[in-house]
């Protein structure tokens, strides 16, 4: 009884120092210089505008004097006096004689910060394949139109925002390729150390130039490009929390989402053409309402980046299967994806040495009941301002593995990419990425030349070109045999 | 014969090791380092500071690029500042942030943070030779001014502009830039750079940079409302204006994390 009536006393002596000193802490004054105290307030306004023009950080406040209202102009607030004198001194130079005192701080506007912008691009491409169509409904030429807006609204000193990026195709030859997607619609709210973003967006955790592997959480729009860059939007919870032990992500995926193949009229598709239309395949029963879930710990560390992920969830990786081959209702005959469940794990690291940059992606995949890894690693050697030019000359050279071999579904499991990127640092900020992907068991060779400039101030002008040689029937690539194209791209930015 | 040869060599030596210390009790070096120590001690203090930037860049011919850039800074205690910019314009890179982490000595931290990607690419910072978004600025030119990162030399005095100043010469320490030697003119009054003239790597005059309009903020720190660089080999220019300078907005460490990129716009 005694013991705790002393706790309780001890507790109210301290609680009332702590507030004694909060009110003290609250009522604390800064230095300022008094230039004058005046009862016309025109006059006051006219020396503030004076000493702001000659650069001092001056304000007015309205003082009661003897029951009537006088005008005091301040310069500060200084926190320490000898800047105090420092301007005091400075301000008798140019004729203003002011003492210092103390007043209370006021606080500080706060400058708005909502901000509101639109922006995105309008691009019109032209696709002309090399070589006759294999198949009667496919064409030599598509011509297609693209946009893609950017609504965005920040709050809370960027600490708050709302994104939205609809993306729209029309006018392809194919039906399929002429599609929309939401490719981003993000709340986000940044707190201290922790980040949440809610909504449907994409997420890129890579560092290798030829294939992202670790890259899982978005599926790939593969219409819009056959190299699998192309991502369409994944809703998606995203819980981020910032250390000094690195950053931790924590993914909760809710819906799947199917990727997009070329329809009969598309091409760089095989004979069989995959129907998005009827219900695709899944191992899960929740189909794809299955939660996928997935976890990053990132870090770096001096010149190293390091990343380890780990996904639990549907595939975006379909596989098909001869038994999923089905008339659909016009009673033609296609296939259907199937996709598995799938455990990955990701690794990704990185090292800026110099020149060089070294880079690595691997992961280990269990699917069904077997379990393999798949790598791509290399460098990338960038010689800055060849031949005393401001161009800079990348070489890439990345080595691409798959332990299932000749038995993987996708075309690289035993190849050599080799790239070149020159990139001109000019006005107009041209680019040219040259690369060759060559199998090193077949001989197959896929190679692509990407070229851009800025033309004036909104405009880009882009060229691609992707063709595929040496290719041998048991090759995954031999469905694209006559299908290398040139795209011409004009893209309009606002 | 030879005893007052020795005595004369010596003596010789001695007059020219001594000679200067009592000319200036200062050698050119020590001189051009304490006027480049007290120019970056009067430009400290500004905690952190936000403003936006204007880069005009022309060719010869005369045609016209625009750049709009935000630029955010941080004031490090014992090291190199903190920088963030978000580009604005070209509409076709608007949205890219580059986030830098400069060191007094080493080679910076820096990152590129590509929307359209959404990839934050971690760049080698030692192509700081190179153009700086196509202008004729590098980025070693816009990278945070070290005082550790050239050795000085005090040339001479001289009136520029009508202002007095002092001359000094300046060495990057770092082998990677792009340049022999920087000639700078610093006047006397406040000590703000006014101008600065870049030799390559051929010792070759390559470029002049003029600061115009210095305005005080703050109590006092100096920044110019232009900055006008000439390159005298391509006849290319590029000319920054400053806007809407603001100090002391409250920025802290937490808004220069690599986390953050994804954020900026």
């Amino acid at each position: 009884m005694f013991i705790s009536r002393a706790f309780v006393v001890n507790v109210v002596v301290v609680m009332t120092m702590f507030f004694c000193a909060a009110a003290v802490e609250a009522n604390s004054k800064l230095s300022y210089l008094q230039v004058g105290v005046f009862s016309n307030k025109a006059a006051a306004k006219n020396i503030l505008q004076q000493l702001e023009s000659s650069g001092f950080n001056a304000e007015q406040r309205t003082i009661d004097m003897i029951g009537r209202p006088a005008v005091v102009v301040l310069v500060g607030p200084f926190e320490r006096t000898s800047q105090a004198l420092y301007n005091q001194k400075r301000l008798r130079d140019i004729g203003w004689p002011a003492t210092i005192k103390r007043f209370q701080a006021l606080p500080k506007p706060k400058p708005p910060t909502f901000r509101a912008t639109t922006s995105g691009s309008l691009t019109a491409e032209l696709r002309a394949f090399v070589d006759d169509p294999l198949y009667a409904e496919q064409h030599d030429t598509t011509a297609s139109l693209a946009i893609q807006p950017e609504f965005h609204v920040s709050w809370n000193d960027r600490k708050s925002s709302l994104t939205f990026v609809p993306f729209v195709r029309v006018g392809d030859e194919d039906d399929e390729r002429n599609h929309a997607d939401v490719r981003e619609l993000m709340w986000i709210n940044a707190m201290d150390d922790w980040e949440l973003r809610l909504g449907v967006g994409k997420v890129f955790w890579g560092v290798t130039e030829s294939l992202h592997l670790v890259d899982v959480i978005n599926q790939v729009d593969l219409v819009e490009s056959p190299d699998g860059e192309e991502k369409l939007g994944q809703p998606m919870l995203n819980l981020s929390r910032f250390s000094d032990w690195g950053t931790w992500d924590l993914f909760v995926l809710p819906l799947f989402r199917e990727r997009t193949f070329a329809g009969v009229n598309g091409r760089l598709r095989a004979p069989l053409v995959v129907d998005t239309e009827l219900d695709a395949l899944y191992e899960s029963d929740d189909k794809d309402k299955h939660i996928d879930w997935a976890i990053r710990w990132s870090h770096y560390i001096g010149d190293w980046d390091i990343g380890l992920s780990h996904f639990s969830g549907t595939s975006r990786e379909p596989e098909f299967n001869e038994e999923n081959i089905v008339l659909n209702s016009r009673g033609q005959l296609v296939i259907l994806p199937q996709y598995n469940l799938i455990d990955q794990t990701g690794l990704t690291l990185q090292a800026l040495l110099g020149d060089w940059a070294w880079k690595l992606e691997a992961t280990s995949t269990k699917e069904k009941d077997q379990r393999y890894t798949q790598a791509v690693a290399g460098f990338e050697y960038t010689h800055v301002g060849v031949f005393d030019s401001s161009i800079d000359l990348g070489l890439l050279l990345e080595y691409l593995y798959d332990e299932r071999d000749e038995l993987a579904p996708g075309p690289f499991e035993d190849d050599v990419m080799l790239g070149l990127r020159w990139v001109f640092n000019d006005m107009q900020s041209s680019e040219i990425l040259m690369g060759a992907i060559s199998d090193l068991d077949g001989g197959a060779i896929s190679s692509s030349v990407e070229a851009s400039r800025r033309l004036g101030q909104s405009w880009k002008l882009a060229l691609e070109y992707r063709g595929t040689s040496s290719l041998e029937s048991t090759d995954p690539a031999y469905i694209l045999r006559n299908d290398d194209y040139f795209q011409l791209e004009l893209g309009y930015y606002f | 014969m030879h005893m007052p040869s020795k005595y004369f060599m010596v003596s010789l030596l001695l007059t020219a090791f001594l000679s200067p210390l009592y000319a200036s009790a200062q050698t050119p070096e020590q001189r051009g380092l304490e006027i480049s120590q007290e120019s970056d001690r009067r430009g400290n203090g500004f905690d952190d500071f936000r403003a936006e930037m204007e880069m005009i860049l022309k060719n010869r011919r005369g045609d016209e690029s625009r750049r709009y850039i935000r630029v955010m800074g941080l004031e490090v205690e014992g090291d190199g500042d903190k920088g963030l910019s978000i580009f604005d314009e070209p509409a076709d890179v608007k949205g890219t942030a580059m986030l830098t982490y400069s060191h007094k000595v080493e080679t910076d931290d820096q990152w590129l943070y590509l929307p359209a990607l959404k990839r934050v690419k971690r760049i080698a910072s030692r192509n700081k030779s190179g153009p700086y978004m196509g202008s004729e600025f590098a980025y070693e030119d816009l990278g945070s001014q070290e005082v550790e990162k050239y050795t000085y030399k005090y040339l001479r005095d001289e009136v520029f502009q009508g202002m007095d100043c002092f001359v000094v010469e300046r060495y990057p320490v770092d082998k990677y830039s792009g340049y022999t030697r920087q000639v700078t003119w610093i006047d006397k009054a406040e000590y703000r750079t006014q101008r600065t003239d870049f030799y390559d790597r051929k010792n070759g005059l390559l470029k002049t940079l003029t600061f115009i309009g210095y305005k005080k903020y703050l109590e006092n720190h100096w920044r110019p409302d232009e900055m006008f660089m000439e390159n005298h080999q391509t006849g290319k220019t590029t000319r920054i204006v400053w806007k809407d300078y603001r100090f002391r907005t409250g920025l802290k460490d937490s808004d220069f994390q690599v986390n953050d990129l994804k954020r900026a716009r």
